[in-house]
């Protein structure tokens, strides 16, 4: 088959549909705040593992989002947990909830429900101005 | 008493002419269609308040209830002179002329014609339509694909015939953007299970609430946004569309098929305002009608006593050329005395 040198190239192409899109709900449901990134990247500008491997979770989350599930989790080891993209986010994403999840779900391990105090009373205030 | 003649009666001439007409002045405005607010009566919803459009366009035409305005429907102008002292002559589709001291110009836009961005598939297949075709079906309760289902899947793509080089139209048409997120919501209010998808370049969310609509049709009606343009669209036997895009963020190539494509069509100077301010000589950038300067002469042309507001000038929304309206009037009164 290889007498010539080649080989078939597998397609890069993400289709839309034939993603599925149970571990995007599941997230949705433990992180609601996840539905509200904007993909302005500042997350990975102040990550500080980005700035010393190809670590970038804008990224990461990006291709979760889309079932791209792929090496991802070998790469969210990288992260630190130390919440710096949690302080710069404009749209107030959990995103060290959404790392701790996302590790969590593709290891198929029972996702963290703890949800830190200033997101829940966050999302109280939000309801009282309702 | 000095007269003015406004042609078009839209948001911003209406606005003008009302004005205008309360301080005593005599106003003849000319509409070439039967009827005013056309681009306003074809609309379900406003942004950003969700007002309903037939709404705000009874109360602008309430403002019309003066007895020194004059209305001419059915009536184009089609010829615009400088009459030496007496001022400017009009001439309109009957051959009649109509003389004025000051004229008016608020001859507005018209809606890219999609059929230029072939690639896009408008007119070839039916799952494809604009966001004037998809604004009827809001209002009337009717979305449904091009087998007379309700659709699964919505997408609004962003920029056609705005931002591009391709259709001469390098300038962006500013109202686009937010009329997609109030669609999608709209779309997700009348068919919760439909995944609505908005394809953007970057969404300009320039005005007061515009931000907080975005926000929330991603919190609370999960309108989902990506950020490419959509490079071609191709029909799948079961009457749906294929798209093909890049995932910019993602950086790879993308398809989805989708029961409804729809283009958010920019604006174009009107055929009225591009024969009329070429007529006058005011000719602007793409057609549309130019002023003295945007900053503190905009409602003035470098004609005397001609005046122009609303979206000849530009892509304007709707309280943005109502706030031209008046201004214009203000710079009317203002050379009066």
């Amino acid at each position: 088959m290889n007498k010539f040198g080649f080989t078939i190239s597998q397609g890069r192409q993400i289709n839309f549909d034939e993603i599925k899109t149970d571990k995007v709900e599941k997230m949705l449901e433990l992180v609601p705040s996840y539905k509200l990134c904007i993909g302005c990247g500042g997350c990975t500008a102040a990550c500080t593992a980005a700035g010393f491997t190809d670590y970038n979770i804008r990224r990461i989350h990006t291709a979760f989002q889309r079932g791209q599930y792929n090496g991802l989790e070998e790469k969210l080891q990288r992260c630190m947990l130390c919440g710096k993209c949690l302080l710069v986010c404009p749209r107030g994403v959990n995103t060290r909830s959404l790392i701790v999840n996302m590790r969590r779900i593709l290891a198929n391990v029972e996702p963290v429900t703890w949800r830190p105090q200033r997101e829940i009373k966050a999302e109280s205030h939000e309801e009282s101005h309702k | 008493m000095k007269t003015i003649s406004i042609i078009g009666a839209g948001p911003a001439g209406i606005e003008a002419a009302s004005v205008l007409a309360k301080q005593g002045l005599t106003v003849n405005i000319f509409e070439k269609s039967s009827s005013p607010l056309k681009n306003i009566t074809d609309k379900a919803f406003l942004f950003p308040n969700f007002a309903a459009a037939s709404d705000v366009a009874e109360l602008m035409n309430k403002k019309l209830l003066n007895q020194n305005i004059v209305q001419h429907y059915d009536t184009e102008i089609v010829g615009l002179e400088r009459e030496g002292e007496r001022g400017w002559k009009l001439i309109d589709n009957k051959n009649t002329s109509h003389y004025s001291d000051m004229v008016l110009l608020a001859t507005g836009y018209t809606p890219f014609d999609a059929h230029r961005k072939e690639e896009l598939g408008y007119g070839i297949y039916n799952g494809v339509v604009t966001s004037l075709e998809m604004e009827k079906m809001i209002r009337y309760n009717q979305i449904l694909n091009s087998i007379g289902e309700k659709p699964k899947r919505i997408v609004f793509l962003q920029c056609v015939g705005s931002r591009d080089e391709k259709s001469g139209n390098h300038y962006c048409s500013k109202v686009c953007c937010v009329t997609a997120v109030k669609q999608a919501i709209e779309v997700k209010r009348q068919i919760p299970d439909a995944e609505a998808y908005i394809f953007y370049m970057d969404l300009r969310m320039w005005g007061q609430h515009f931000e907080e609509m975005y926000r929330e049709s991603q919190q609370e009606y999960g309108v989902r946004f990506v950020r490419g343009r959509i490079s071609e669209a191709s029909g799948t036997f079961d009457g749906k569309v294929q798209i093909k895009a890049e995932d910019t963020l993602m950086g790879l190539p993308l398809k989805m098929t989708t029961d409804l494509l729809v283009l958010m069509v920019g604006m174009e100077a009107s055929e009225g305002t591009r024969c009329l301010a070429k007529a006058a000589g005011i000719c602007g950038d793409y057609g549309f009608a130019q002023t003295i300067d945007p900053h503190i002469n905009d409602c003035t042309s470098s004609q005397p006593g001609l005046f122009v507001c609303g979206a000849c000038k530009r892509p304007m929304s709707i309280n943005d050329v109502v706030n031209d309206g008046r201004s214009a009037a203000l710079a009317i009164l203002e050379n009066i005395k």
